[in-house]
């Protein structure tokens, strides 16, 4: 049995990539970012989003990526993950894909740049690769929440 | 049933904790006033009430506990039992076992494996060789059912050996009747409606005995329909109208007693019912166990009791504020209109308005979340009865000011410390009668609690006329443990060596008492209370006694703040950890082991360069004079070096939530007027 699975999509350099819409809260501008000492190369620090205080996880440099400052098409993700709220800064983000499970395959083993655990699956719709990522390998939850 | 219980649990936790709360305040009254039965009256509607409602969330063990506690304070009450320090005793162990079962109830949902058999036991034992008429009351009563002729309804309640009672009744003109009520199918709280039942019954006559008897009744366990043995004047017709008025009642069947009815017959039956009830009872713990495995879903969230009074200002001023907007969404629409003096004033009215409102807005939501210390305080009078009777000494405790408040999160954390302190007081502080007297003391100890607001504080003190802090024992100590070495030690004062008690390591006892032997020492009492960023400190005189002071914040959500510059950040340092701001010539520092130090009003000043801290570009050139914000932490300053002043300002903090732990000498971030986000250092990890 075939069923459609939504996915949010972003990008980073000329990749796509999928996070179930079910973990997205919502997507924002990118807010003006405040730096927090001594935290993991890839936390950027914390935004104000509406009151709360929610920590930024800048994707590119957890991919291991060159990194770009944020431009007018840069995104701030915020996923929900376990309670905890988190924003993913990405380059880009714009649809919502409906993939059929039918068209979801595990990830196979050959990308080198982007640490091959991050990506869970693999989504294809219309010809185009979407890489379904792993959020809790991406954003690290369980070192974060010991 | 249990998902629908879920949402009474948190009433139910803080209902009973205030019964048993009041229940222990009544014990500690009545263990010096055992004579007094208007204290039994109260303690035996506690137990009573507690029971019915754990009866009715299928709590079993407190159910049954309780129930053990009514009987033997029923028998007490009636001048059965005469109360002795070792029932009251008892009565602390109960209530001791009833706490931990509604403390675990609150943290796992369920009451946990605490095992109350022998209490009850002793509970038993109590009644049964002091009360003759026990028996009657509290063992189970052989029940020898009877069938009923009429109708095709069985009724299972044993008359047997009440008959005289009955024939009595007849004698009197009172009516007997059996009456069987069967609930509706979907009937959330079978309990409480058989409890109502019970009630309405009550009114207008007495209920002799049911089947199954009222404590299995009130544990549900029961499944829709229950007996009951009733002596009224009414009729028959009177009483079933009555009782259908209940909602979800299904059927009341009320079959009058004639006098020779109650033959007793059928012993086979009776054999079956008690299988039947035993599988039922077999079934039942099943099921406890298996909520017991994913008992850890269960937690309860903190509540916290608000006086209706408070919410209506809150809602009052919610609705001022809701006023304010409209009037500013009309200024905005006049002033595209037209530009003039007028609506400019309006404006500035309206936002002093605004300003009025928000003021007092955060007023009444800090006092929503503000608790009495009582709260923490009221579980200290038994913790020095049951101490000093422990460690054999005379001791009275004082308090004061219970009523004095702070914010919730603030009582939650101050609980273990002050525990701590009051332990260590009785253990280490005061001196055994003996000693006492030798000393030309009142062989009577005492320890002061007392609570007091002081400014945007509040503090708590710990006072004891024991023996005191000798400097010269911790001295010793210090070096012995090398805390500090011999040649610091010579040069400290007194009250800076009685200080080291707060030192990690430090414990003066060698002797490993039960009480304050466990490991924990004064550092832990340090942390926590500066972990809700207050402070602790110590006097003492020897021979007279010692007081430790705690200051704690009224409210750990709102502060006053300085804002300080470094490079282009902004970051925020509690004011109430800063002692004074001062500029300091950079040729005045001095390098001693890798610290730099400046001499500042003839004292030895760590200064201590924020940018290193927290890491941020230090390559900007270094100017003659640098700015200094001094702050303190108990006794111990420290010079922190920022870039430059922004002013005072109140901040709201807030978590950076969990996954940014750990974060070194962050305490928390806030947002700033122009919605950007500021961090809030914390100085007592600095130094």
């Amino acid at each position: 049995m075939s069923e459609i699975r939504e996915f949010v999509t972003f990008r980073l350099n000329q990749e796509f990539y999928g996070i179930d819409i079910n973990n997205v809260e919502n997507i924002e501008k990118v807010l003006p970012i405040t730096r927090i000492p001594y935290t993991l190369n890839y936390v950027n620090g914390v935004i104000n989003l509406r009151g709360i205080i929610v920590p930024v996880v800048d994707l590119r440099a957890r991919f291991g990526l060159t990194p770009k400052p944020a431009s007018d098409e840069s995104r701030i993700i915020i996923v929900n993950v376990d309670d905890l709220k988190i924003g993913m800064l990405v380059d880009s983000s714009s649809e919502v894909l409906q993939i059929s499970t039918d068209e979801i395959d595990d990830a196979p083993n050959v990308r080198k740049d982007v640490d091959n655990e991050f990506i869970k699956n693999i989504g294809k719709k219309n010809g185009r690769i979407i890489m379904l990522i792993d959020l809790y390998k991406v954003l690290n939850i369980e070192q974060h929440v010991e | 049933m249990h998902m629908d219980m879920s949402q009474y649990l948190e009433i139910f936790i803080d209902e009973s904790k205030e019964h048993l709360q009041t229940m222990n305040e009544i014990l500690l009254v009545l263990e010096k006033d055992v004579d007094n039965l208007s204290h039994l009256g109260e303690i035996f509607r506690i137990a009573h009430t507690i029971k019915g409602m754990s009866g009715t969330m299928g709590f079993t063990k407190v159910a049954d506990l309780t129930h053990k506690m009514e009987n033997l304070l029923d028998l007490v009450r009636n001048g059965e039992v005469k109360v002795t320090s070792y029932i009251v005793d008892v009565l602390f162990e109960c209530f001791d076992a009833l706490e931990e079962y509604i403390d675990n109830l609150e943290k796992n949902g369920s009451e946990g494996d605490l095992d109350s058999s022998a209490l009850v036991k002793k509970l038993a034992v109590i009644a049964d060789n002091k009360g003759d008429m026990t028996a009657g009351k509290s063992e189970p009563k052989k029940n020898e059912p009877i069938k009923n002729d009429i109708g095709e309804e069985t009724f299972h309640i044993g008359l047997n050996d009440i008959e005289s009672i009955i024939q009595t009744a007849f004698e009197i003109n009172v009516k007997s009747y059996l009456i069987k009520v069967t609930l509706d199918e979907g009937c959330m709280l079978k309990a409480a409606r058989a409890f109502i039942v019970f009630n309405t019954l009550e009114r207008f006559g007495e209920i002799i005995r049911s089947y199954p008897q009222a404590e299995e009744i009130e544990d549900e366990k029961f499944d829709q329909s229950f007996e009951i043995l009733y002596f009224t004047k009414l009729d028959e017709a009177y009483c079933k109208t009555e009782l259908m008025r209940i909602s979800e009642i299904k059927e009341v069947i009320v079959e009058p007693l004639e006098e020779m009815d109650y033959t007793a017959e059928q012993s086979l039956k009776d054999v079956e019912i008690d299988l039947e009830h035993v599988n039922e009872e077999i079934v039942k713990s099943g099921k406890d166990e298996a909520q017991n495995t994913k008992s850890d879903k269960g937690k309860t969230s903190k509540t916290v009791r608000v006086e209706i009074g408070r919410l209506d200002n809150l809602m009052n001023l919610v609705s001022e504020l809701i006023i304010i907007k409209t009037r500013l969404e009309d200024l905005d629409t006049s002033q595209n209109r037209m530009v003039d003096q007028n609506s400019s004033n309006n404006m500035n009215e309206a936002i002093e308005y605004l300003e009025r409102i928000t003021t007092s807005l955060h007023d009444a939501v800090m006092k929503v979340r503000m608790v009495p210390v009582e709260r923490t305080f009221n579980r200290f009078p038994r913790l020095v009865r049951d101490l000093s009777k422990d460690l054999g000494k005379n001791i009275k405790l004082f308090m004061s000011g219970e009523e004095t408040e702070v914010d919730r999160t603030v009582i939650d954390e101050i609980g273990d410390p002050l525990i701590h302190l009051i332990r260590n007081s009785l253990d280490h502080g005061i001196e055994s009668p003996a000693e006492r007297e030798k000393a030309g003391k009142a062989d009577t100890g005492f320890v002061a609690l007392r609570a007091y607001p002081d400014g945007n504080t509040v503090v708590i003190e710990v006072e004891d006329d024991g023996k005191g802090i000798n400097p010269e024992v911790i001295k010793k100590k210090a070096v012995e443990k090398r805390i500090i070495t011999k040649e610091t030690a010579d040069i400290m004062t007194d009250k800076e060596l009685i200080n080291l008690l707060f030192e990690a390591g430090f414990s003066t006892v060698d002797k490993v008492t039960d009480l304050s032997g466990r490991g924990v020492g004064l550092d832990v009492v340090k942390s926590k209370i500066e972990a809700i960023n207050g402070t602790v400190e110590v006097v003492s005189t020897l021979g007279q006694g010692s007081k430790f002071i705690i200051r704690l914040p009224l409210t750990l959500a709102i502060i006053q703040a300085l804002m300080v510059n470094l490079n282009k950040e902004k970051f925020a340092i509690p004011l109430n950890n800063i002692k004074e701001i001062t500029n300091i010539e950079t040729r005045n520092i001095t390098m001693v082991q890798d610290q730099e130090v400046v001499l500042y009003r003839n004292k030895t000043l760590p200064i201590i360069r924020m940018k290193h801290v927290l890491d941020i570009d230090q390559t900007k050139e270094e100017l003659d004079e640098i700015i200094v914000v001094i702050v303190k932490k108990g006794d111990v300053e420290a010079g922190l070096v920022v870039d430059g002043l922004i002013g005072q300002q109140e901040i709201v903090i807030k978590s950076l939530g969990k996954y940014l732990t750990g974060i070194k000498a962050i305490a928390g971030a806030t947002i700033l007027g122009n919605g950007s986000v500021a961090l809030i250092v914390d100085p007592n990890q600095l130094f």
